[in-house]
């Protein structure tokens, strides 16, 4: 089933401009418990798609149904805002308390969770994002990827179905980007939340069900990232670009090497690399 | 040759003589010269931002000293005035620092600081607009009429109007998209070239600084761990691994291939080269 169904989804900020809208009719369906992401340079209107998501934006034409509310109407908005939770890029932005523990617990207290339920949610969440040595500590001291944790936590302590992530790396480095997808990926795998990951880093799509690529507000492509990423050129000619690993396959491939172009992560890159080239081994 | 800039026994401890007392960087010996295009690397808290810091004078080391071109920066006021305007930062999203009315304004701000008289500040406002790749129509409209692509390259341009020796950036491409980064890159290559300064450039992109920094600087807990042209530093894979950054995707296959027994030479980090290097195999002929 879906959990989102976007139907002829258009929008523009001014409708009444002659203007190209920013989202051109799109009909995207996100299965319950997928891990989508979807990948589109600056301006391709990805962002604007993830907003439409929770009810931020409203479609200024066609529909989008959250577990079957539509998200223009109003009396359905708190419940599509517990259905789908967002986390953003800039973490600094989303904590709102002075204790780890409070931040998390603030969501469920908005929406009247009696205390000792709140008390179990808040522990719960920290756990699961691998925060809960943290719970006492005061949030402006942690590491960017420790942040953006607690916001997530903060989020899963409202107990959504889906969690749609806005670039929630850009600002965090290497390590912090690696604790942010790993907690993401571990809350799909264990707690079947549906992920829907905005993001331009290449390798941070490698590890998801599904990639949907946008440009100019339009689908360009839509499948596993091992039907995407092989179409190299069209990638290249949209502002993108492909992890390393293919782009080393292609420029292989390109010279005359019979090489797979669908070897995405390092180690099946290397493999596949081995294969193609051990027979020439000098002794 | 005396060094552009250098360090001798740099070091900066936070919040000294408290219980948070933090050591962020200590007695780090660094030297650059014109030409050089080096790129800093570290992960949040090794210390790298405070370093460069102490570059042009914004933080003032605990001990040790800076020196630009053999002398002392903090010498006199004059001194580390001049020093202002001969080693330029941009900071990270250095669009949040844009305040003027227009972005010509703007960018003038820095030549204005160093006394130059009008003609000559209009000329640097548009080699350095020029040198972003800022169109001249921009120049008068309001910072905050641009796109977020055109705001970080005129925050740049406000810095490469003072013509810095020493140009530093944190970070300069973040959250920008492929295309975005590349563009700036080669605008930050294009005034390095036309200067012959010395570029320093602080990123956590193993990928991006591995095609064009002649020279790479990791920083981990406060020291220069490592030090060294790329394909030095990048076969230190387990070692960079081990202080929580990310090795280029390319050096870590190589790496495996060479493991397992292909006869692959060290260092081999781009695409371009990894390509040469596997066709080698083959006698330079695919398919041979």
């Amino acid at each position: 089933m879906n959990i989102i169904q976007t139907e002829k989804l258009v929008f523009s900020y001014d409708p009444e401009s002659e203007g190209e809208p920013i989202l051109k009719s799109l009909d995207i369906g996100i299965a319950s418990g997928s891990f989508v992401a979807v990948l589109g340079h600056n301006g391709s209107g990805k962002s604007t798609f993830a907003k439409h998501l929770n009810g931020i934006l409203l479609p200024t034409g066609g529909k989008v149904w959250i577990d079957g509310m539509d998200s223009a109407d109003e009396e359905k908005l708190l419940d599509i805002r517990r259905t789908v939770g967002m986390v953003f890029q800039n973490p600094d932005n989303q904590i709102v308390a002075n204790v780890v523990e409070d931040d998390v617990a603030f969501g469920p207290e908005n929406m009247g969770v009696p205390s000792e339920e709140i008390r179990r949610r808040v522990d719960e969440a920290l756990k699961d994002v691998g925060m809960y040595e943290y719970r006492t500590h005061a949030p402006h001291l942690l590491s960017g990827g420790q942040k953006q944790r607690v916001a997530i936590a903060g989020i899963v302590a409202m107990r959504p179905r889906c969690i749609v992530l806005d670039e929630p790396t850009a600002m965090l480095d290497p390590a912090g980007r690696r604790e942010v997808l790993d907690t993401v990926h571990r809350l799909n795998r264990e707690l079947g939340i549906t992920v829907v990951l905005i993001t331009h880093h290449m390798d941070e799509c490698i590890g998801a069900d599904r990639l949907i690529v946008m440009s100019d507000g339009e689908i360009i492509a839509d499948g596993t990232p091992k039907e995407v990423f092989p179409r190299v050129e069209l990638m290249r000619h949209n502002g993108l670009d492909v992890p390393a690993t293919v782009g080393l396959l292609y420029a292989l491939k390109k010279r005359g090497c019979d090489v797979p172009l669908d070897a995405l992560t390092v180690e099946e890159c290397a493999e596949a690399l081995y294969q193609y080239f051990k027979g020439d081994r000098k002794a | 040759m005396t060094p552009l800039i250098e360090t001798k026994k740099l070091t900066h401890v936070y919040s000294a003589g408290t219980p948070f007392e933090h050591v962020a960087v200590e007695d780090v010996d660094f030297s650059a010269s014109r030409g050089e295009f080096i790129g800093i690397i570290g992960h949040t808290g090794s210390g790298k931002s405070t370093f460069v810091q102490h570059l042009n004078g914004l933080l003032k080391p605990t001990s040790g000293s800076v020196l630009v071109e053999g002398e002392e920066i903090f010498s006199s006021p004059g001194r580390i005035r001049q020093v202002r305007s001969k080693v330029g930062l941009v900071f990270q999203y250095p669009e949040y620092q844009l305040f003027e009315e227009t972005v010509r304004a703007d960018i003038a701000y820095g030549p204005k600081n160093m006394k130059l008289d009008k003609e000559e500040i209009e000329r640097r406002v548009l080699e350095a607009a020029d040198f972003v790749g800022l169109e001249p129509e921009l120049l008068d409209k309001s910072p905050f009429d641009l796109s977020g692509g055109q705001k970080r390259r005129a925050a740049i341009a406000g810095v490469i109007a003072m013509r810095p020796d020493v140009l530093i950036l944190d970070e300069p491409t973040a959250g920008l998209d492929p295309r975005g980064r590349e563009e700036i890159i080669y605008n930050i290559r294009r005034y390095h070239a036309a200067v012959n300064g010395t570029v320093i450039y602080i990123t956590h992109s193993m990928e991006d600084i591995a095609r064009f920094a002649t020279r790479l600087v990791v920083f981990s807990k406060g020291h220069i761990a490592l030090d060294g042209p790329p394909a030095q530093v990048f076969r230190h894979v387990e070692e960079l691994e081990r202080i929580g950054l990310t090795v280029p995707s390319v050096a870590k296959v190589m790496s495996i291939l060479k493991q397992r027994g292909l006869p692959v030479e060290d260092g081999v980090y781009t695409v371009d080269r990894a390509v040469e290097v596997l066709l080698g195999l083959k006698g330079g002929v695919a398919g041979a």
